[in-house]
């Protein structure tokens, strides 16, 4: 069943996982509580660990990030005030740090570090493709926050760092976001699409080849030639950054590969998000990423499989008016309307049937999981919202203390 | 669960500010659904379509994200960029941007695109990176294509569903038109997405629904989405659906009574009557309640924030899914939309 051959020192407890490592990055589709799994994680290690934590979160319910006192932060990280902390009932050993992810103030400060000079930095900046493709393109928010993992990461400031990754359509287009950025960059199409624009010399004028040439004639009848020497342009300038950029994004794909990081990938037991994570753990162990948990978030409570509790069910169900008189002869005033009793004691027999018929639909689906790692948390649907940091110690706890069986 | 459906839709009309009355959703030539990943978008398109078929009508359903669920929903095998009948009355295709971009050159600007597709796919690839909208103007251009296609009464069909791109993609989607125009100044794509901005933009033509559940962050992103589209793209908006609403279990009253029947006394008498489980069956109807309140918090406040008809789908307690799902949740929008 494991995904990896648990060996003597296998980590089999969330906090023997996060003790070896510096880079913990949750994934999963949407909805499926990502972000407040990982900033429990992260108060979790906090407790158990010590040292400086830090989570960097991607988009946060407004609630929870007021809650971590993120709101107007933009890229800068923050402590959690201890006090908030302990507010919460919560024992700190450590430091709790937050931040989020600010995708453009993080791709501006990309392109001010690599550009060769500051007149190119600031063509690309004012470039309205650049703005298109930072501000609007949602695969470029993938890129940034590895990049943004990279660079926390280089500081040295932090024991461990937590990430929550953006959502995507698919969950693993991030993980190929280095490698796709790399060879974007070093690609022979565009050094061939803006060919004629380099060796043209004046603005404007090109010098076609002949394999090119077809090419541009149809694509000057279907952009207009305008378009594209933007385009052209555009990507002249951002070559520039060409090596920098290159190099830094292996290094980035080289910090995801390595030994100090793991992932943990998030799911409810629903169908779809189970499927997606499925998928997610085979396509991080196909590329040789290190799967370290898996978090079953939002579960119904075993309760709701329990034989006893389904022989219970069906009596309130068949005998609520007998079950009902007996009440009522027990002389509680709140019971005295027999009828009302009765029905709620069939309302409260079918809630659970109903119920029940999700909860073991969860079960089979856990049951079916193919691999799984080493570490499998399951976090239980909780009677209330996520919004504060009471919330995520509740979660912390299920966390660290494996999957309640 | 009927009974949820019943009451959720009294709940509906009394808060309802209807951008057109609910009903005449259906009568649009393009509805598109959108909304944060997970919350149930192709559930409500494929819904819809069965809807919309059960009235006469014949419908297309587009699959923008082709990851083949629409077929799925129908108990159909997957289906390519080719419209197929999955169910009668209902035909799907998936979007392929490359097909389309073939499509289009062999449309409408007659270019021999044979053997050439491989290349060209690339630059479009790389193009669609370098300049985002190309990719969604050869979505939304082939949605309207059919759309335009069946108001002049060219296609097997009456009307186009989509299940569209999540929240974060559908306005650069519907907007596309636009900006592509502000980035090209001249050639056919500028000239050929005029006709796309009006089409889109005609309230008689299409409707933007958006799906959420009741929990804080589709409410949240539900809420922005509204905003988003209303500021940035030109494209009238419809309903509101919400997903997975739990039933509420108790009235005021009988709520008292459950809170009596928890108390220590009673629940020892209840064990004695119906076994150990009482427990169980007790704190199961304590967390319904408690998952029940939660989401109204969120309804509330989606309700105060938003001005669109909110049509209510009741939280299903099935087993698996495919047709008879899609058929249930069909029939709750139908009831919804007082069909």
């Amino acid at each position: 069943m494991n995904a990896r051959r648990p060996g003597p020192h296998a980590a089999v407890t969330l906090d023997q996982l996060l003790a070896a490592k510096e880079i913990v990055v949750f994934c999963g589709s949407g909805g499926v509580g990502k972000t407040s799994v990982a900033a429990a994680a992260a108060l979790g290690a906090t407790v158990h660990l010590g040292g400086k934590v830090l989570v960097l979160t991607i988009d946060p319910a407004r609630r929870l990030a007021t809650a971590l006192g993120l709101e107007g932060l933009g890229n800068r990280a923050h402590r959690v005030p201890p006090e908030v902390l302990k507010a919460a009932g919560i024992e700190a050993r450590g430091e709790l740090w937050a931040a989020m992810l600010d995708t453009k103030q993080s791709w501006d400060d990309l392109v001010l570090r690599h550009a060769p000079d500051e007149v190119t930095a600031y063509r690309i900046l004012e470039n309205r493709l650049y703005h298109n493709l930072t501000a609007r393109f949602v695969q470029s928010h993938d890129y940034i926050a590895m990049e943004r993992l990279f660079e926390i990461h280089a500081s040295g400031e932090y024991d461990l760092i937590v990430i929550d990754t953006p959502p995507t359509r698919n969950a693993i287009d991030f993980l190929d976001a280095p490698a796709r950025m790399a060879d974007f960059f070093g690609s022979r199409l565009l050094r061939w699409l803006t060919l004629p624009y380099r060796v043209g010399g004046k603005r404007g004028s090109r010098v076609f080849n002949v394999a090119s040439r077809p090419f541009y004639q149809m694509a000057d009848r279907i952009l207009g030639s305008q378009f594209l020497q933007d385009i052209a342009e555009f990507f002249l300038n951002f070559q520039s950054m060409y090596s920098g950029f290159v190099t830094r994004a292996k290094a980035v794909e080289r910090l995801l590969h390595d030994k100090r990081t793991t992932f943990a990938v998030v799911t409810t037991l629903e169908a779809a998000p189970l499927y997606e994570a499925e998928r997610f753990c085979a396509a991080l162990l196909e590329r040789d990423f290190h799967l370290g948990a898996l978090v079953l978030n939002k579960t119904l409570p075993d309760s709701l499989r329990d034989p006893d509790g389904a022989a219970a069910a069906a009596a309130c169900i068949d005998e609520a008016g007998l079950i009902a008189d007996a009440l009522v002869e027990a002389g509680d005033p709140a019971l005295a309307d027999r009828d009302r009793t009765a029905r709620v004691l069939r309302t409260v027999g079918e809630s659970y049937r109903n119920f029940s018929v999700v909860a073991m639909r969860e079960a089979e689906l856990r049951a079916e999981l193919a691999r799984v790692p080493d570490v499998v948390a399951r976090v239980p649907t909780l009677a209330d919202d996520v919004s504060d940091v009471e919330g995520l110690a509740s979660i912390s706890r299920y966390l660290f203390h494996g999957e309640a069986t | 669960m009927r009974a949820a459906a019943r009451s959720a839709s009294a709940r509906a009309s009394a808060h309802a500010i209807v951008n057109g009355p609910a009903p005449e959703l259906l009568d649009r030539r393009l509805l598109l659904f959108t909304g944060k990943g997970g919350v149930g978008k192709s559930t409500m398109a494929a819904a819809t379509a069965l809807l919309a078929s059960s009235i006469g009508k014949r419908v297309l359903l587009v699959e923008v994200d082709a990851k083949g669920d629409i077929p799925a929903q129908f108990e159909h095998s997957p289906v390519g960029f080719t419209p197929r009948e999955i169910h009668p009355g209902v035909l799907a295709m998936a979007m392929d941007t490359e097909a389309s971009l073939q499509e289009y050159l062999r449309l409408n600007l007659r270019v021999p695109v044979i053997g050439r597709i491989g290349p060209l796919a690339r630059v479009l690839d790389f193009v669609a990176t370098a300049a985002p909208g190309v990719k969604e103007i050869l979505t939304i251009g082939k949605i309207l294509w059919e759309v335009r296609e069946a108001i002049e009464g060219r296609a097997d069909f009456d009307m186009v569903v989509v299940d569209a791109a999540a929240t974060g993609h559908i306005v650069a989607q519907l907007g596309a038109a636009d900006a592509i125009r502000e980035l090209v100044d001249v050639g056919p794509l500028r000239s050929q997405t005029q006709w796309l901005s009006e089409l889109l933009a005609d309230p008689t033509i299409t409707a933007v629904n958006v799906v959420t559940t009741p929990e804080e962050m589709p409410v949240a992103e539900t809420i922005e989405l509204v905003d988003h589209l209303r500021r940035e793209v030109n494209v009238p908006l419809g309903s509101v659906v919400v997903n997975r609403v739990l039933p509420e279990l108790f009235t005021r009253g009988d709520e008292e009574t459950f809170d009596a029947l928890s108390a220590p006394q009673s629940r020892d008498l209840l064990t004695a009557r119906v076994g150990r489980g009482a427990t169980d069956v007790l704190d199961a109807a304590r967390l319904a309640v408690s998952m029940r309140r939660i989401g109204a918090t969120h309804l509330e406040h989606l309700r105060q924030s938003v001005d669109l008809s909110l049509l209510y789908v009741p939280y299903l307690f099935v087993r698996a899914h495919g047709l008879r799902v899609t058929r249930m949740v069909a029939d709750a929008l139908g009831a919804e939309l007082g069909l």
